[in-house]
């Protein structure tokens, strides 16, 4: 049988990572999503009313964008896959619509979530409202001071805001925190995992509600360019949920290259990066094998990137296989390299992307580009919620006081 | 038979005394007074945690004192070395709890071969599912020497407990609730979830975890079970202890006495 770089073994392995590495605590939770999470996505009821919010609430499909005036800068046909223009403004509701059907199907009333920038959080708290259930969203302290906006964001909505105040107080803290929550709480909780993270099967079960980005690539692609399949497809990646989305209906065509990008922070030698596959080992984060960040004593270390959403120091267990396998190019790009994308797509396309996404639009400088070729890239988000950072450097670049 | 089931003497008074510290807590070299401390002071088994960055099954005592351990520069290697300098006076069976990544990067092998020889007795390693357990590690911490010990829960299913109950040695840790370490969880339900299990008859002694604190919880888990663990309570008497030996005497103390 030909391997599937899509479906992880029965235990959650892809390749030699994944799996399910929990305490006993988690254990009857984990087994309760384990046994029912693919018989109830095939659901044509849940199928129906998935789809049905997709369309209706989120705004599907996105738009595959031909961004003419990049695309003419690189020599290339560059399309855009617009999940910046999603409700909420980033893919991460793909995901939460998904899970929050499955915890309703599943009699939970009470719903956890972890959040690094808040996208997440806000993508949450936007679904429990949806549906009418209690949400409560772990956040780092750190982030909870930078992060204001959303903060503000998620408690209109409804959701309670508990800060993460262990370890370095950031994302992967209050991961922790949702998680030790989720302990204390074994029969009316459902934690939705923001990213293709976590405990089998959390990373296949983000993937699938993900992959409607690429699902709807193809038709989109054909529709423009007769062919279902681009020469390469790039997305950023943290935890890695929109790459996920953006490679799943391509990562068993071999001839379409697949191109990660990780944050680089200040330099992937700095001492203040996010390249995980460029630093990491082998390890156990958050309850999968996977690729991680940490000493050589084996304790997880705090990363850098100016993008709030890919300051994590591990990815999901797919992108280590694609990455260990050699299925996937992975590149870094830097904060200053990033925040230089930024503003050229706002420059020649009139789309001011998410800083993440800008590490995808980085690398388009580090390939070796083929004269024509077709390139998807998926702007994961919007850069709203980055303007205080786009300001900094417009203050450095011209002088401006925003204050 | 294994040291640590050796301590389980049947009609043995009071209940089996298991103390959880933080290895590198409060002291980087505290080990090598708590342990005789321990030892001298009635504890019949010695937990030592190896200090990990994102410990997912402890509450915020535990991961504190982790903190601070890891501050003070406690690595599994230097663990490893204060454990064999304490080799010899120390007749007491060590168990060492942790995470798998701290193990794995040590190298599993490598670990179970360096913590035999520095005299542990069993090990704990909350996030080693009974798969991978079955697939690839427990043939190598057997081989080993070590005994291995699962965890359960009131949620695990008693046909589940049973096969937890096969693959451990030394004893089954009971955790008292499904909650991380220092919960505060009404005692009323622990014991029937303590009955529940002694009625199934099961291979290894039972001890209970997570939530003992004090000589009533204590006297109130051992009436039911074998053994209890203390751990949380243990860790905060020893906050901003210029003396760790005596207050570890003075906790045993308020224990059993």
């Amino acid at each position: 049988m030909e391997t599937s770089y899509q479906h992880p073994s029965p235990e959650g392995y892809y390749g030699r990572f994944g799996g399910a590495y929990i305490p006993e605590m988690l254990f009857p939770n984990v087994e309760e999503l384990q046994a029912r999470y693919l018989q109830i996505m095939e659901e044509p009821a849940f199928r129906q009313e998935f789809n049905e919010l997709l369309r209706d609430y989120v705004g599907r499909p996105s738009p595959l964008y031909l961004a003419r005036r990049l695309s003419q800068a690189y020599g290339v046909q560059l399309y855009l896959k617009r999940e910046d223009l999603n409700h909420t403004g980033a893919h991460k509701i793909n995901n939460t619509i998904g899970q929050i059907l499955l915890a309703e199907r599943l009699g939970k009333k009470r719903i956890i979530a972890e959040t690094g920038a808040g996208q997440h959080g806000v993508a949450t708290a936007t679904v429990c409202a949806l549906k009418g259930l209690e949400c409560i969203v772990y956040m780092g302290e750190k982030d909870i001071e930078r992060q204001a906006p959303n903060v503000a964001r998620m408690h209109m909505l409804g959701a309670k805001v508990i800060p993460a105040t262990s370890g370095s107080k950031t994302l992967k803290d209050a991961t922790n925190e949702a998680i030790r929550d989720w302990i204390n709480h074994p029969h009316d909780t459902h934690y939705i995992i923001g990213s293709v993270v976590g405990p089998h099967p959390y990373p296949d079960m983000v993937a699938r509600f993900q992959s409607i980005i690429s699902e709807e690539t193809r038709w989109q692609l054909k529709e423009k360019t007769g062919r279902e399949t681009p020469d390469r497809v790039i997305a950023c990646v943290g935890g890695g949920s929109n790459a996920a989305g953006a490679f799943y209906h391509f990562l068993d065509e071999p001839q379409v290259e697949l191109v990660a990008v990780e944050a680089a922070g200040l330099g992937i030698h700095s001492g203040l990066s996010a390249a995980t596959t460029a630093l990491g080992r082998p390890g156990i984060l958050h309850g999968s094998k996977s690729i991680v960040m940490q000493t050589e004593d084996g304790q997880v270390v705090e990363p850098h990137s100016i993008s709030a959403g890919l300051d994590y120091p591990g990815i999901g267990p797919l992108h280590a296989h694609l990455f260990d396998s050699g299925r996937g190019k992975f590149l870094s790009a830097t904060d200053e390299e990033s925040v230089r994308a930024a503003f050229k797509l706002a420059q020649l396309e009139g789309i001011i992307p998410a800083l993440e996404s800008a590490h995808a639009l980085a690398a388009l400088d580090q390939l070796d580009l083929v004269n024509g070729e077709t390139i998807v890239l998926c702007l994961s988000g919007r850069g709203d919620k980055d303007m205080a950072t786009y300001m900094k450097q417009l203050q450095m670049t011209n002088g401006a006081n925003y204050e | 038979m294994s040291k640590i089931k050796s301590v389980f003497v049947p009609g043995k008074a009071g209940g089996i005394l298991n103390v959880y510290i933080t290895a590198g807590y409060p002291q980087l070299n505290s080990l090598a007074e708590i342990l005789p401390a321990l030892q001298d002071g009635g504890a019949d088994l010695v937990e030592i945690g190896i200090p990990y960055s994102d410990p997912l099954a402890d509450g915020p005592v535990i991961q504190h004192s982790s903190t601070v351990a890891l501050a003070n520069g406690m690595t599994l290697q230097l663990l490893l070395e204060q454990l064999s300098a304490l080799k010899d006076r120390l007749t007491v069976p060590v168990i060492l709890m942790g995470y798998m990544n701290s193990v794995m990067q040590y190298g599993f092998e490598k670990f179970c071969a360096d913590a035999a020889a520095a005299g542990v007795s069993g090990l704990i390693l909350p996030d080693l599912p009974e798969f991978e357990f079955r697939k690839e590690y427990g043939a190598v911490i057997n081989r080993n020497g070590l005994d291995f010990i699962f965890l359960v829960t009131p949620e695990t299913a008693e046909e589940r407990v049973r096969r937890l109950d096969e693959l451990s040695n030394g004893f089954l840790y009971a955790v008292s609730s499904s909650s991380t370490t220092g919960s505060d969880k009404d005692m009323s339900a622990v014991i029937d979830y303590l009955q529940r299990l002694k009625k199934m008859k099961l291979k290894n002694p039972v001890l209970v975890g997570f939530g003992i604190r004090d000589r009533q919880s204590f006297a109130a888990a051992t009436a039911i079970a074998d053994g209890a663990i203390i751990g949380s309570a243990f860790i905060q008497s020893l906050e901003n202890s210029s003396d760790p030996a005596a207050d570890t005497t003075r906790f045993l103390q308020s224990i059993r006495s």
